[in-house]
Formats: structure tokens, sequence, C-alpha cells
């Protein structure tokens, strides 16, 4: 039986337009594009050239610090574009999709016949290290660290998020196969919901976690489970990921499918999408967006997720995308005092309070307030389950007072862990924006 | 719609360069409070936000003040017809409720008035040259003002101290959110120490007519009549029944005598999450452990628990200890502040000869100490996370 936590502070979010479990394969995209942004904290260097012929898990971009770093390809087919920006900064390096898709082959390999070095050595060369995030920081793994260990949450409760239990479904050889290779690395941990398709994993230790968002936020797992002290590295993977490195052991190919949700108020209808990483937004959601209003597309969920478009690229980490109503022109009357019936609150100065559990909300994208100093305590504490001071550490970051970050636990938190508070602020502060300044910041300072 | 229309037609006067770009924070004042603001998201972060926001929040502290308001109002009358032999002391409640009522808004409206207007004047101009948004804080602190002096104040020295209070508790410090004192009571700690004629002793508590309300008492034919409090100081027994000094009908500032009007309030609060029961409960406690400790002997006529219904000590609990900006962060430390505000405001009260109210020295003094107060359980989890580190 695994270890139980409950956790009671946080908030669940119910939005309308969650995905049913309809599983689907999306259009495949005629352009893929994989963007360099999304493995945060790397430098890339691109290492193929237009109209270079590539296979799936050929590289794109090394990581500059540690050339043997790779970024491979979703996709066999031909570079069209290194799409640059400002002062020349990689924005994506997309490929046309081949008719036939070649993989290259990195060999079947027996996950227990390997030690450390050689599993280590097999992430770097098929691009699957990349997926790898440390905390502190929340940047892109180093190879050079040894981890503490190893963290894995099968779970998102963040709205809209998809359901792990129909992602991985299908998947749970390559999922165990994932953990063995990562628990040659070091110990693995492993977070999850009631009800897991993945409870059986062997070879991790496993903790279920009983609470509201973000207790399916890795960070809030480890803040329980074996909280990072300064000095000490550990990694963290999403479900998905740990799939494609039992899929790599087991098959001996990099295969960056995903089962995504496509989910939110503005989606016709509502499921779950294959699609390779780096698919045109576009083709994910193909026909399946509301037309009546502006809408908000999102790569990921509205809480962490970032504003895209149709013709962006669907970034490496994402699990979902969603769409909202952009509700730019609401020009909503009084806001101050009318009862304001279909907004959701967790203050009880409006009614969402009264009304069941289970009524789902549409919410846009209004930020609903004016910008202010924090003036109302206890806000930011009431959803944030870690044993830390999550205003003072965001009052320490604005200061930018590194020795007070420090000590107040800044190496244990990524920007994700502050999302529900940053929802639930009255003062509209953008505290992800801050927490992942305070980090970049103190990365500099310390390396 | 029309109304946005309007707005959208004068935008560009009013924006930088246009003819009336010194009156911008202003625009977007009246904008803000009609409409809640179209912004978006940004690309990264929450894409998604909680309806509530500090326009709202502050708002409902007003609402939560109204029953005080409205409960002042009559009293104002009633002492005044007390006072004029239209209604015997103890035949309360008056008669002529409306016409209580009418007298004490007359009187009352200039106060709100003025504080306003001094207030949100200063607020604007400086939001202007600073070039910010003009914040609702004002909202609060300008309705407190007219509930916590006497009601013969005369207006001139109320917009003084309401001007000192904006600037030199709030402003100085970068507005509201960053100030340490609570701006109302620095207004009235104004008052206490550079007019004490006007905030204490018997005259100033009942209003004869309304010019004295507009010059300043003592006028001539000064009201004499003492508060609970100013009886208990005096040595005196007090002639307040505890019904009185919960329904309120005895004299004292304008928003402050009734328990009743005020306790709503605090419901209203507490269920709206905005004010920390936490505080108004340890508040309550702490005062109530130190008045049994200092309670007066029989023949004054007081029993330990009637200090919590006199003076400002629940209006003190329930909207000014409760300020979050001005309170402790942490969630421990709200119960320490609470409680030994409840504590240091008996504790002034009984033992200090020169004051016989308490309530605004302990919560001022306290403001000063809740910096501190968060520091020790900030520490303690600075701490717990060093040795954690050293294991």
């Amino acid at each position: 039986m695994a270890n139980v936590i409950k956790l009671k502070k946080g908030l669940d979010i119910n939005l309308k337009g969650k995905a049913t479990a309809k599983v689907s394969a999306a259009d495949v995209s005629k352009v893929y594009g994989l963007v360099p942004d999304a493995f945060w904290g790397m430098k890339p260097k691109v290492v193929v050239k237009e109209g270079d012929e590539v296979k799936a898990g050929d590289a794109l971009f090394v990581n500059k610090l540690h050339p043997e770093m790779k970024f491979v390809s979703p996709v066999a087919g031909k570079v069209t574009l290194v799409e640059r920006g400002d002062r020349r900064k990689v924005l994506s390096v997309q490929v046309e999709a081949a008719a036939n898709q070649q993989y290259v082959d990195f060999g079947k390999k027996q996950v227990n016949s390997l030690n450390a070095e050689q599993v280590k050595a097999a992430l770097l060369e098929s691009g699957l290290f990349g997926f790898i995030i440390q905390r502190p920081y929340a940047v892109v793994a180093n190879p050079d660290d040894q981890p503490k260990a190893i963290f894995v949450s099968a779970f998102s409760d963040m709205p809209l998020a998809a359901d792990t239990n129909v992602v991985l479904k299908g998947h749970e050889g390559n999922f165990q196969a994932g953990i063995d290779a990562l628990g040659k690395i070091a110990k693995v941990y492993l977070g999850l919901q009631p009800g897991s398709v993945v409870a059986n994993t062997k070879n991790a230790t496993v903790t279920e976690f009983r609470g509201k968002c973000p207790a399916g936020n890795v960070g809030v797992q480890i803040n329980h489970i074996d909280p990072i002290n300064k000095g000490e590295v550990v990694w963290t993977l999403g479900a998905e990921e740990v799939v494609f490195i039992g899929k790599l052991f087991n098959e001996g190919k990099v295969d960056l499918t995903r089962t995504i949700a496509v989910a939110g108020s503005e989606i016709k209808e509502p499921q779950y999408k294959q699609v390779l990483v780096g698919a045109k937004i576009g083709d994910i959601v193909a026909g399946n967006v509301k037309t009546e209003q502006k809408v908000r597309l999102i790569d990921g969920n509205p809480l962490t997720g970032m504003k895209t478009n149709e013709d962006a690229f669907l970034l490496a980490h994402s699990t979902e995308v969603t769409a909202i109503p952009e509700g730019d022109n609401a020009d909503e009357l009084f806001g101050w005092i009318a009862p304001r019936f279909k907004n959701f609150s967790v203050s009880r100065s409006y009614f969402s309070w009264l009304q069941p559990k289970s009524k789902e909300y549409v919410l846009d994208a209004r930020v609903k307030g004016g910008h202010r100093h924090m003036i109302f305590s206890g806000e930011y504490d009431s959803v944030f389950p870690m044993d830390i001071y999550p205003e003072q550490l965001v009052k320490a970051i604005i200061a930018g007072d590194i020795d007070r970050m420090e000590a107040l636990g800044i190496y244990e938190v990524a920007p994700e862990d502050f999302a529900v508070a940053e929802f639930v602020d009255s003062s509209k502060v953008e505290l992800q924006r801050i927490v992942r300044e305070g980090l970049d910041m103190l990365r500099k300072e310390n390396e | 719609m029309g109304l946005k229309k309007i707005l959208d037609k004068w935008k560009p006067t009013f924006s930088e360069g246009g003819k009336l770009s010194a009156f911008g924070s202003l625009y977007d004042a009246a904008e803000t409070f009609f409409f809640v603001p179209n912004e978006t998201a940004k690309v990264r972060g929450a894409q998604i936000h909680d309806a509530i926001d500090s326009k709202r929040s502050i708002f409902f502290v007003v609402i939560a003040l109204i029953p005080a308001i409205l409960f002042g109002m009559y009293n104002i009358g009633l002492q005044h017809s007390i006072y004029t032999g239209a209604c015997a002391p103890d035949a309360c409640p008056c008669a002529d409720i409306w016409g209580n009522f009418l007298y004490g808004l007359g009187v009352i409206l200039p106060k709100i008035v003025v504080s306003y207007a001094v207030g949100l004047g200063i607020e604007v101009a400086i939001a202007q040259w600073k070039k910010e948004e003009v914040h609702e804080g004002f909202f609060v602190t300008g309705i407190l003002i007219p509930l916590i002096v006497p009601v013969n104040c005369p207006l001139w020295i109320l917009a003084l101290a309401t001007a000192f209070a904006v600037i030199f508790a709030k402003e100085v410090f970068g507005g509201t959110g960053m100030n340490i004192f609570n701006p109302a009571l620095v207004t009235r700690a104004f008052l206490f120490f550079a007019y004490p004629s006007m905030m204490s002793g018997d005259k100033v508590w009942v209003n004869g007519n309304y010019i004295d309300c507009i010059n300043g008492a003592p006028a001539v034919d000064a009201v004499s009549a003492a508060t609970p409090l100013g009886q208990l100081a005096a040595g005196d027994p007090v002639t307040a029944s505890p019904m009185d000094t919960i329904i309120g009908t005895i004299p004292g500032s304008i928003g402050e005598t009734s328990v009743i009007a005020i306790l709503i309030g605090a419901v209203i609060l507490v269920w709206a999450n905005i004010a920390s029961w936490k505080i108004m409960l340890s508040t309550f406690v702490g005062g109530a452990l130190m008045a049994y400790f200092l309670r007066y002997d029989g023949a004054q006529n007081f029993e330990w628990w009637e200090q919590l219904t006199v003076g400002g000590f629940c209006f003190g609990a329930v909207f000014m200890a409760t300020d979050p900006v001005t309170s402790p962060r942490t969630e421990g430390g709200k119960w320490i502040f609470g409680f030994l505000i409840g504590a240091m405001a008996i504790i002034i009260r009984v033992l200090n000869p020169g004051y016989p109210e308490g309530m605004m020295l302990a919560i001022l003094l306290m403001n000063v100490f809740a910096p501190l107060i968060d520091y020790f359980f900030v520490q303690a989890n600075i701490n717990k996370r060093a040795k954690r580190a050293k294991k």
C-alpha cells in the first residue's frame, strides 16, 4: 500500500469543456517545429541547415553548454526553416514531414543490463534527456549532476488538464521500463492520484496525494516527500515523458507521440488527440474551435500554459491545448458591486460558493482587476500547499534579495507552483513571471 | 453600449498628449469605476483569473460599515434630542426615530464629504504625479475617518487631519498596500494630540446644533455628556446600562457606539473572507482576559466584560485591527497581533490615568510591531530550512 499524503490547501477550478475519454489521431501537420524556449534554461546551437534531410530522432539543435545533449526532430523530413527572432535567437526549427516516417534506430536495450552512465548516454543521444527538468531553478537538467532523487508526478489537477489515466492507458509497460531506467540514475519517487493506472509501478517509491490543485504539481509533492535543500539537485519528469524513455529502450526509437487533451469552453468537442510534439496548433484544433466570439488558444492548461495561436507549434512539455474566450470586449459594468452570478471566485463576495461543486464555469482571459501592491494577506497561503511563505518569497524576489530568496526556499519552487496563487490574487500580481525571473536571477548568480 | 462609447470618445483627450491629460488618473478612476478592465492575461502566466479584485474587496468593507454609519446617524439625533429635552434619557428608543436619523444625517454628511474630498483630492493628485492609477484604498479610510471622531469635531480640523494622514501615513510610504500605520487611525491620533480639546472630555460628544459641528465645539453653551469611559476614568459610576452600550444609545464617536451594528459588519467581513476572523477573535480574547484581571470594584457599577462593549473596542477590533496592510501577513502572527491589541487597549484604559480610551493607541502600537511579529514566524521557517540543510 502506497503512502498517502493529504493536502488541505489548494483550489480546484472547475472549468467547462473537459475532454471526454475519446482518443483520436490528430490531422498530420505538414510542418513540425521544435521550439527551444520550451526547454527553459538551455542555449540552443542549431546543428542542421535548411534543406537537410532528417529522420525522426536526428538532432535539430544541441545544448551549447552541453553539446552531448541533443534535441531531436519528432518527424522525418526536410528542414525547411530555422526561424530566428531578435538578436538571432532561435525561435523554432521547422521540419516538413516526409510521406514515409523513418526513425533513427537507437537499438533495443534491456534496461536491467544497463548502468547509470549508459542510461544517461542513451537519453542524451536520443534527445529525451532534454525533457528532464531539474530543481533548483526549474530548468533543463545538467547531465553532470548526480541528482538526489528523480520525481515523477503521474497526474495533473490543473483545470482542463489531461487525465493521466487516459494518457497512460496501454502504455503501462513502457512506463515501467522508463521508471526502471531512471532508477538506474537515482532513486525514483512517483506521485499518484487515487485510482491511477500506474499504481502498481515497481522500482519507485509510490506516494498517493489527496487534495486540491496544485497537489499534482511535482514541486508540491517533493516538498512533502523529501524537500530540496541548498546544494541538492533533483530531477523531475512528466508521466508521458517516462513513456518516451521506456519506448526508447523497448523499441529502440524516439517516438514523441503524446495523447493530449483538447479542451475548454470554446472547443466544440473536447477530447484527446494523439499528436507529435511540435505539431501545428492549428492542425490539432482544426474545425473544433467555436467561432461565436474571440478565442484564446492556450498551449497547456489555463493556469500554467502559454497563449498560443494556430500557426504556433505544440511545445515540448505540453499535455493539453485549451481554448477559452478572450473576453477583451466584455465591457462588464460595475464589477466592484454587481452580483456577477456567472463568475467564479474564492471570495464569498461572489455567489460561486453557493453553487454545487459540480458546476462548470466559463472563464475568459481577462485579468479582472487593476494591478496593485499586495493588499490582502493570506490569499497565496491558502492555495499554496508547501512549507514555504509564498508572499514573503515573492517579495524577496521583487526586491532582488538573493540571500533571502535562498533562505525562504526558492530552490524548492517552480513558477507553476504559484499558478493557483496567481489566479486567486486580488492584487493581480504576475507571480509566475516574478518567480521565473527570481529563479533565472539566482541561477545566473550561482553559475 | 452608450456609456462605453462616451468614455472611449473622451479617452484621447485624457490620455498622454491630450488636452486634459492632467486629469488622466481621474479619467482612469471613472473608467474602472464603471467597467471591469478589459485587460487580458499576458502570453505567459495564469491565463484565467479569479473575479475578485481589490476594488470589490474594499467596497465590501464600506458595505460592512453601513450598519454602523446608519446607527451613528440615528444616535447623533438621539443624543441631540435627549439634550434638547425632546426625548427623555431613559425613554429609548425615542419616538421620533426618523427625525433623529435625519438630524444625524445632516451632521455626518458634511464630515463624509470633507473627508472624501480632501483625501481623494490628494490621492488623485499624487496618482497623477506618479502617473499611476488611483487606488481605491481611501474609500475605506475616507468613511472610517468621520466614524471615529466626536460629533463636534469641526470640519476644518477634520480636513487638516485627513490631509496629514493621507500624505504622511500613506503616500510617503508608497500608497495603498505599503503603509505602516492605519491611515484612519493616524487621522484620529493627529486630532487627539494636536487638538485634544476637540477629541476628549465631556463637551464633544453631543451635538447642540448644526453650527457646532461646522465651527467646532466647545461652543458657548457646549453640551456636557460623559461617555462610559470618561466616567470610568473620572472614577464615577457608569450611568449607561449594558443594554445601552450594546445597542449603542450612548455618547461616543459617531460609528463606535453600537456593538450590534458593528457585529453585523463583522459578520459581513468574515463571511466575505475580507477581514481576518483570527484577528477579531484574538482581540476580543485578549481584551476580555485583561479586562477580567483589571476589573473595577463594584462601586463603579461596571462588570469586567462591559469593557468590550464601550468605547472604540468593538469598532477597532472589527474595522481597524483587521486592516490587512498594517496587520501581520502570517496567519500565526494574526493571533498574537490581535491578542496584544485587545490586552494593550484595556491596559491603557485602566492603568493610564491620562487616556480614558486605549484602542487607538493599542492598534497603532501594534501596527509598529506587526512586521516584527511576522519576522519571528518567517524566521522560524527559515531556521527550519537551514537546519534541514545541515543534516
